[in-house]
């Protein structure tokens, strides 16, 4: 997961205002939730001595900004999933929508999951019912824990 | 809804949709499952004698004659084939006067033998998920080899009793020789042990329970594993190939283990077996003969490791294997033996073993061509139907005519 901080580092830290905030820490913290884009950062893009910090930048960035992971930051490595579906049984938000399916080891019934085995490879659907969802998200971590491949990660 | 063949969990929530005699898209089917699924359109045997591609009949015909005039035969395998085949396969061993034998002979025969003999107490899964606050996985990793079994009964579920499921009510306790992927679920749950250590670990464990200090490196935290074990209200034990290919002595500790805890509370032991109805075979042959593995039908009756297939290939002259691989598991030299006595080999696919005998059928993949009935490996007995149609015959039916042209 990319901390506030690691994407500091690789703003000009001079605190100018240009992109609309009043610090670089603050710009950090909007880039990293998506409400701002890198580009709004005008002397990273425009000045050459901030070449390579923009290149860092944009290396940091990429899976963040790829369109892999979901809304909520979720990427499933599918190469390493088994397709177990343990993050599926153990997630809180698909035992609570789907009690005759998932919260009992079954493949869901209810059409309300989050996660289901699709093709023997985990797939994420229904992101807005995720905790991790929206501006007043928990920082749920039920489906990486219980993965057995290290499969899932949230960026 | 389909069933998954693909290992002895024998998932029955399968969805699938087939495109072009293709699988198209499956759901709840894992990883392992969809590969089983998706060998349906690969690799497929074709029946043949000595090579060349002849049709079922003739070859049934070839396998007959094999077998009658051998005078020492040996049906082995089994695992993959459905309870009828199997019931058929006893009854053809009786009728050739033949040995017969499955891969858990030289695997989990042991501990299903002491299951089916009432020596170690089982459960089924059910049980396991509605009441089972203790999960030990005893050299047996099923994330890798049942990768369904934590999610769908043995840790992450809610049940009956165990409405809170893996987060508060279950704990899971790893106990393998490296730290395997169902070790990283488990966390602070898993012991490492040496390689051969499980009547050591047995040991530390029985004096733990005995109220005694036990001498290991780290003390405290085997008197935690103590006294969870001594407070859980009703405990699994989940062993695989790690616990009972170690040692024979091994398992005679782990039957005093189990029945210690039993004294203190109630604990029940599923093996995890390979193959879809292995627990299928040894309790057929069990119920027929008294013997999970290893019987002959020479002279009456007789069991014991001289008739499975590491010793009986030294003067066999005739090998039949149903929906079996022996000449890729079993160790070079035997694999040689194998391949120098005139083997028939029943499958639905080409292996090593269908390459190397003189007799191919092939048979239709139980579960997506054929229907029939198995047991799972906690012994649930499942029926499941075909969902595909396909011209290869189920194996039973194999079984039969080979039956009548002997």
């Amino acid at each position: 997961m990319i901390s506030v901080m690691e994407v500091y580092q690789l703003l000009p830290k001079t605190n100018c205002k240009k992109c609309g905030l009043p610090t670089c820490m603050a710009f950090a913290v909007e880039l990293l939730g998506k409400r701002k884009a890198i580009e709004d950062c005008t002397p990273l893009v425009e000045e050459p001595k901030y070449e390579k910090k923009l290149a860092g930048l944009r290396e940091l960035m990429a899976p963040i900004l790829s369109t892999e992971a979901t809304e909520t930051g979720m990427v499933i490595h599918p190469e390493k999933c088994y397709g177990c579906g343990n993050c599926v049984v153990a997630c809180p938000v698909n035992v609570a929508n789907d009690p005759k399916g998932t919260a009992i080891g079954r493949g869901p019934v209810s059409g309300k999951a989050i996660l289901m085995v699709e093709d023997g490879i985990v797939k994420c659907v229904n992101v807005d019912q995720c905790r991790r969802f929206g501006p007043e998200k928990v920082l749920c971590n039920a489906c990486i824990v219980t993965c057995p491949s290290k499969a899932i990660e949230f960026i | 809804m389909a069933f998954c063949t693909g290992c002895s969990l024998l998932c029955d929530d399968i969805e699938v949709d087939f495109e072009g005699g293709k699988v198209k898209r499956t759901l709840n089917l894992c990883r392992k499952g969809r590969g089983h699924y998706d060998a349906l359109t690969v690799d497929r045997l074709n029946p043949a004698v000595g090579g060349s591609g002849v049709v079922v009949g003739e070859a049934v015909k070839a396998a007959a004659e094999i077998l009658s005039a051998a005078e020492r035969p040996l049906l082995f395998g089994w695992g993959r084939s459905s309870l009828a085949a199997q019931k058929l396969g006893v009854d053809l061993a009786k009728k050739l006067g033949s040995a017969i034998d499955d891969p858990s002979s030289y695997s989990q025969g042991l501990m299903t033998e002491k299951i089916l003999k009432g020596e170690i107490p089982t459960c089924t899964f059910d049980d396991v998920r509605n009441f089972a606050d203790v999960s030990i996985f005893w050299g047996d990793d099923p994330s890798s080899s049942h990768p369904r079994h934590m999610s769908r009964f043995s840790y992450f579920p809610r049940g009956e009793k165990r409405q809170r499921g893996y987060e508060e009510d279950r704990e899971a306790i790893v106990v393998d020789v490296r730290k395997s992927p169902t070790a990283m679920i488990a966390a602070d749950g898993f012991f490492k042990i040496q390689s051969g250590g499980d009547a050591a670990f047995i040991e530390a464990l029985l004096a733990t329970l005995g109220g005694k200090i036990p001498k290991v490196e780290d003390k405290k935290k085997m008197l935690n594993l103590g006294t969870k074990l001594r407070k859980a209200k009703f405990g699994a034990i989940f062993t695989g190939q790690g616990l009972v290919q170690s040692r024979k002595g091994d398992v005679e500790a782990f039957s005093s283990l189990v029945a210690k805890l039993n004294e203190l509370t109630r604990f029940s032991v599923i093996p995890s077996l390979g193959d879809y109805n292995t627990r299928g075979f040894n309790q057929t042959l069990f119920e027929e003969t008294g013997f999970v593995n290893s019987v002959s039908f020479a002279d009456g009756v007789s069991g014991g490791p001289e008739f499975g297939i590491a010793k009986y290939l030294d003067g066999c002259d005739a090998v039949m294997v149903v929906g079996s691989d022996p000449a890729a598991v079993l160790p070079a030299p035997l694999a040689k033996k194998l391949a120098s006595i005139p083997t028939v080999a029943v499958d639905s696919h080409r292996t090593l073993t269908t390459d190397a005998a003189k007799v191919a059928i092939p048979m239709a993949v139980a579960g997506l061509e054929a229907g029939g009935s198995a047991l799972r490996t906690d012994g649930v007995k499942v029926d499941f139907d075909g969902v595909v149609e396909s011209d290869r015959l189920p194996d039973a039916e194999i079984i039969e005519m080979i039956m009548e042209a002997v």
